[in-house]
């Protein structure tokens, strides 16, 4: 049989307000979270009859409780999809709905699937990173693997000693602006379009609404951050105000064989270029995203400076600054996460992939100037996965929109 | 007069478990709500409900609401699953005479604030909403609904109350008078129907449905388009002519059909709707305090509150059944006979139990036919849609007809016999049928009279025998008498009544004796009347001397339940009993002339029937009251000997058997409680049953 070549296509893409581990959350169930995000993706494309979607691919890294029992393929179901429609879970840690989006979007490509539903969730207020592991003893026993790779504040530490020029006051400052712009993103109404509101249930308070990322902290400065503990090394560089908290959220994204998606009438935000995933030593896993943007590089024919848009994961300030350190872009280039990043809105493990293709979307629509931008992320146990796309309305005026 | 919220405050006591009212901000582009969540802080099986307390929890959260400025729009909503279940009944009988009225002008007068406090309200209806819990959103400007909402309505007719919260004058005057009949009379009548979510927004009691996967979410969205103006409400225009006295003549006959009169709760509630038409808000509501007041003086709403206690209690936990953790499993069902009635029971116990149930008669052909009539039945249920075509599979496959009775019932954990009722017969089945099965197997009669004892005593394990007495027609009568022979041991008696659960029937233990509870009752009624009529009082005198008594007229029941069944049961009755049973001659002639009933098809007294009639000499003609007084003074004879011999543990399981056997009237509290109320009790036997 012939093969022709199909475009995939970024249709659309939503995400649930993130919440502070025991917070808004703290009484609302992390499958509930992934249907109300599937059931708006649904609500907001309405052209699109549910029968076609071919496949709900969910991600969560502990996949126990209120986030396993197949959890794509039971949210699917609970969101009112047709029970024609099928449903898979993911595991690849941080990176949960990244790889949910590129497997789907190699289904689609492959001409397996038309359309497919691609998310994540983490609930880490219900289930903390860890829970329920049993490492193999050979870990410890044959040293294959550094123990420090099963706690990402010690693999953010050791990234600090390989780029001993990324210093505390660079990465405070960076988490400074990462706030600063979130507080100017939402100010400007650029965020919210991405939320799905979630009603939270509270027994003390009664149900409220959550509208907005709890995790935010605009007040953050220099000084309030210089007094935080480094609780993953004494005299360390590594403070809860440097990096992603402990969160809860989920994302869910529509992904259509571009031709499908302008039959159905349905909306092309971004077009998938290519993509690739990396492993590197584990108890380095920040350094991820270096060798993962260097291979899709190469694998699109491009190189750093054709990308004129970056969604750089913020699990910790210092990953973004080794990342932008050996590209040699600088710490505040306006290209590098315009609407600040996980350390303010927060990092659902499993589910925040889809947020930043969202953002980066969002960032295409704004300037058509950009051709090419990318998702990229590092991932627990010792990965990178970057994610490269091109702007759909890219208008041929400039090659990469740096601002330099 | 002192606030009413103060007089209510007096009436709060530590019986109530408090349903709170939490108030939070939710603030939406340009709109601001005060989302008032009710939670008793229990879980979806115990429902929240108003008492005082909770009313005056809410009331304070209202004005909370309403005093803050930040605060646009109120809207009130429940816990997971739950809006409310209405009123606290247990607390409010609590609280003295006046409570009634008390609590009703509360609910009035809190709940108004929702549409007088001069924001807009929005009622979300998250789940079960019932009677206060319905009303409680119907005084919002605006309602929302979720699609899968179990149930809403306005039961308080059954309880022998009426909708006081706001409901009587509110509905009728949203969604016009026709709905508000079937809402507020026609379902209450009808075994309390409810509605759906998605019923109940058709019907016009919510203007916006949403899915449940996110009510809450799409709920708030909607009613903050609404207050921006984004949304508009339109509501179908009420017919206030001539469809209103159509809904109103409708509304009247209903409550003939389903009370004869007899429940003044439901006729004042059809006064209510008709006056609700021309009154304002204020005179409406002022009437439904008044008819709150006057229900509560009732002796029907007490019955009513006993009989609900009876079938939301009584019937799910039968008084004297051994622990269930004695039953034993039954995971195979043998029939012997497959006529009529073994094919029904073949029916219910296939498709509740969902094990092999296998018929059985002397030739092939007979036990075929019986298998033959299940199936036809499920078809019907297929073709209706009540069931799937894999179900349906499922269920044929699992009824099979068979003549070797080793086969039949050699793996079988409960075999039951639906044969001739005839003692020597029934005898002689469970005797074949011992030497085949385990020990362990229950063997199970449903003979309507004969003794259990006996039919057990020449067995090797007469402690499996248990009398399991259904009534016609089978899948539709609730009632299960469960009767336990002088030998029936605990694992037998927990085995039957766990059977009885599954087949989601109201059990009832019942001691070894001729007739059981129903039928024996029921036999001393047409004993009383057969006598009266043969001593010459005309048969439409004394099938007019029970309206809104007995749930039929004695002579249609005689021709319902058939004349030889009835004449076989007052036979066995008064071979027992002879000085206080009766058997007709009249009745005798019917059922040797094989007649079918007193009735012809026009339903006047059939001609053929009449000269068959007792003719005496002398006739006495009692009047209807005559008739009525002498009757029940031998019902309440007979009930009170029932109790005195043990028969039955106590007035309560007369009464729920009455209820779920023989249709008597939730509002009258089944047999006992009504002769009580008439006084019968006491000057039959110089004492009350309660």
């Amino acid at each position: 049989m012939s093969r022709p070549q199909r475009e995939v296509v970024f249709v659309d893409g939503v995400r649930t307000p993130f919440g502070k581990a025991k917070g808004q959350y703290a009484e609302t169930r992390a499958d509930d979270l992934v249907i109300k995000s599937i059931r708006e993706l649904m609500r907001r494309n309405p052209s699109l009859p549910p029968e076609r979607v071919d496949e709900v691919a969910i991600a969560a890294t502990t996949q126990i409780g209120d986030q396993g029992l197949t959890l794509g393929r039971t949210a699917a179901l609970l969101a009112g999809l047709p029970q024609s429609v099928p449903g898979y879970s993911i595991d690849r840690m941080c990176a949960g709905a990244m790889t949910a989006v590129t497997n789907t979007a190699s289904g689609i490509a492959f001409g397996a699937y038309d359309v497919a539903i691609a998310g994540g969730v983490e609930h880490m207020g219900r289930h903390p990173m860890g829970e329920g592991v049993d490492p193999n003893p050979r870990i410890l026993s044959e040293r294959i693997v550094n123990p420090d790779a099963l706690v990402m504040g010690k693999t953010a530490e050791n990234l600090h000693d390989r780029y001993p020029t990324i210093t505390k006051q660079r990465v405070d400052a960076y988490a400074v602006r990462s706030q600063q712009k979130t507080k100017a993103a939402y100010d400007a109404g650029r965020i919210q379009p991405d939320l799905v509101p979630v009603a939270t249930r509270s027994a003390e308070a009664g149900w409220g609404l959550a509208t907005t990322d709890e995790p935010m902290r605009p007040e953050t400065t220099m000084e309030s951050l210089a007094g935080l503990k480094t609780p993953f090394r004494s005299h360390g560089h590594v403070t809860a105000g440097n990096a992603a908290g402990i969160n809860d959220g989920a994302t869910a994204a529509l992904l259509a064989d571009e031709e499908t998606a302008r039959e159905l009438g349905l909306p092309v935000k971004m077009r998938l270029v290519t993509y690739s995933f990396v492993g590197v030593e584990p108890e380095v896993m920040g350094a991820g995203p270096i060798p993962a943007t260097e291979k899709a590089l190469r694998l699109a024919g491009l190189t750093i400076d054709d990308i004129g848009a970056f969604e750089v994961n913020e699990a910790f300030a210092v990953q973004v600054l080794a990342f932008l350190e050996h590209f040699g872009i600088a710490d505040d280039d306006t290209r590098v996460n315009p609407y600040g990043g996980a350390i303010a809105m927060g990092h659902p493990l499993a589910s925040s992939g889809v947020r930043l293709m969202n953002q980066l979307a969002a960032s295409f629509a704004e300037r058509p100037e950009v051709r090419y931008g990318l998702t990229t992320m590092c991932i627990g146990i010792g990965m990178g996965g970057t994610v490269i796309w091109e702007n759909p309305h890219w208008n041929g005026l400039a090659s990469n929109g740096a601002d330099s | 007069m002192s606030d009413i919220f103060d007089r209510a405050a007096a009436l709060v006591s530590d019986a109530e478990r408090v349903t709170q009212a939490h108030l939070r901000t939710v603030a939406l582009p340009g709109v601001t709500f005060g989302l008032i969540t009710l939670d008793n802080g229990e879980d979806h099986t115990k429902p929240n409900t108003f008492g005082p307390g909770s009313l005056l929890a809410l009331n304070e959260a209202i004005d909370a609401a309403l005093a803050d400025d930040t605060i646009d729009a109120i809207a009130v909503t429940g816990k997971p699953f739950i809006l409310a279940a209405g009123a606290d009944l247990v607390s409010i009988q609590g609280g003295g005479p006046d409570a009634v009225r008390v609590v009703g002008e509360l609910g009035h007068a809190t709940f108004r604030k929702l549409q007088d406090g001069g924001k807009p309200s929005f009622g979300l209806i998250n789940g079960l909403a019932l009677g206060g819990g319905l009303e409680v959103a119907l005084h919002c400007t605006y309602r929302t609904v979720m699609d899968s909402a179990p149930a809403l309505g306005l039961p308080e007719v059954m309880l022998g109350l009426v909708p006081g919260w706001g409901g009587a004058w509110l509905v009728p005057n949203l969604v016009g008078a026709d709905k508000a009949v079937t809402l507020i009379v026609e379902n209450p009548l009808n075994q309390g129907k409810t509605l759906g979510g998605q019923a109940a927004y058709e019907l016009g009691l919510a203007d916006a449905v949403f899915n449940g996967a996110d009510f809450l979410e799409q709920s708030l969205l909607w009613a903050a388009s609404v207050v921006r103006g984004e949304t508009t409400v339109s509501r179908p225009a009420i017919d206030r002519g001539e469809a209103w006295d159509a809904a109103i003549e409708r509304a009247r006959g209903i409550v003939a059909a389903k009370t004869g009169g007899a429940s003044p709760a439901a006729a004042k509630a059809v006064e209510l709707i008709a006056a609700a038409r021309d009154t304002d808000r204020d005179t409406g509501f002022a009437a439904e305090d008044d008819a709150l007041h006057a229900m509560s003086q009732t002796p029907e709403l007490l019955a009513s509150l006993y009989s609900f206690d009876l079938v939301q209690k009584r019937a799910k936990r039968p008084a004297g059944a051994p622990d269930r953790s004695l039953a034993r499993p039954v995971t195979k069902v043998g029939i012997v006979g497959a006529g009529l009635m073994a094919s029904q029971l073949a029916l219910l116990f296939v498709r509740r139990l969902e094990v092999p149930v296998v018929l059985t008669d002397l030739d092939q052909e007979r036990a075929d036919k019986g298998v033959a009539y299940v199936h036809a039945e499920i078809d019907k249920l297929l073709a209706k849609g009540r069931i799937s075509q894999d179900k349906a599979n499922r269920h044929k496959a699992l009824v099979s007809g068979e003549t070797d009775k080793q086969v039949a019932f050699g793996d079988a954990d409960f075999v039951i016999e639906a044969v001739f009722e005839e003692m020597s017969v029934k005898k002689t089945v469970f005797a074949d049928v011992e030497k085949v099965v385990s020990p362990a197997c229950v063997l199970a009669t449903n003979t309507s009279s004969l003794s259990i004892t006996e039919m057990a005593a020449d067995l090797e394990h007469p402690e499996r025998v248990v009398g399991f007495h259904f009534f016609n027609p089978v899948a539709v009568m609730p009632l299960l008498e469960i009767v336990r022979g002088e030998a029936t041991d605990d694992a037998t008696l927990a085995t039957a009544f766990a059977t009885g659960k599954t087949l989601k029937k109201t059990s009832i233990l019942v001691e070894d004796s001729p007739s059981f509870i129903v039928n024996r009752l029921l036999g001393r009624f047409m004993s009383e009347v057969g006598r009266i009529v043969d001593e010459g009082t005309p048969v439409s005198v004394a099938d007019g001397a029970f309206a809104g008594i007995a749930p039929m007229p004695p002579y249609q029941l005689l021709s319902l339940v058939g004349p030889a069944i009835a004449l076989h049961n007052v036979e066995t009755l008064k071979g027992a009993f002879p000085e206080r049973f009766y058997v007709s001659p009249a009745l005798e002639r019917l059922v040797a002339a094989r007649k079918s009933g007193y009735y012809g098809p026009d339903g006047q007294l059939d001609p053929s029937v009449e000269e068959l009639l007792e003719k005496p000499a002398s006739p006495v003609v009692l009047s209807a009251g005559e008739v009525r007084e002498r009757t029940l003074s031998g019902l309440a004879e007979e009930a009170r000997l029932m109790l005195d011999e043990g028969v039955v543990a106590a007035p309560q399981d007369i009464d729920l058997a009455m209820i779920a056997g023989a249709g008597f009237s939730f509002w009258n509290g089944g047999l006992t409680f009504m002769l009580d109320v008439l006084g019968i009790s006491e000057k039959v036997s110089g004492q009350r049953f309660h």
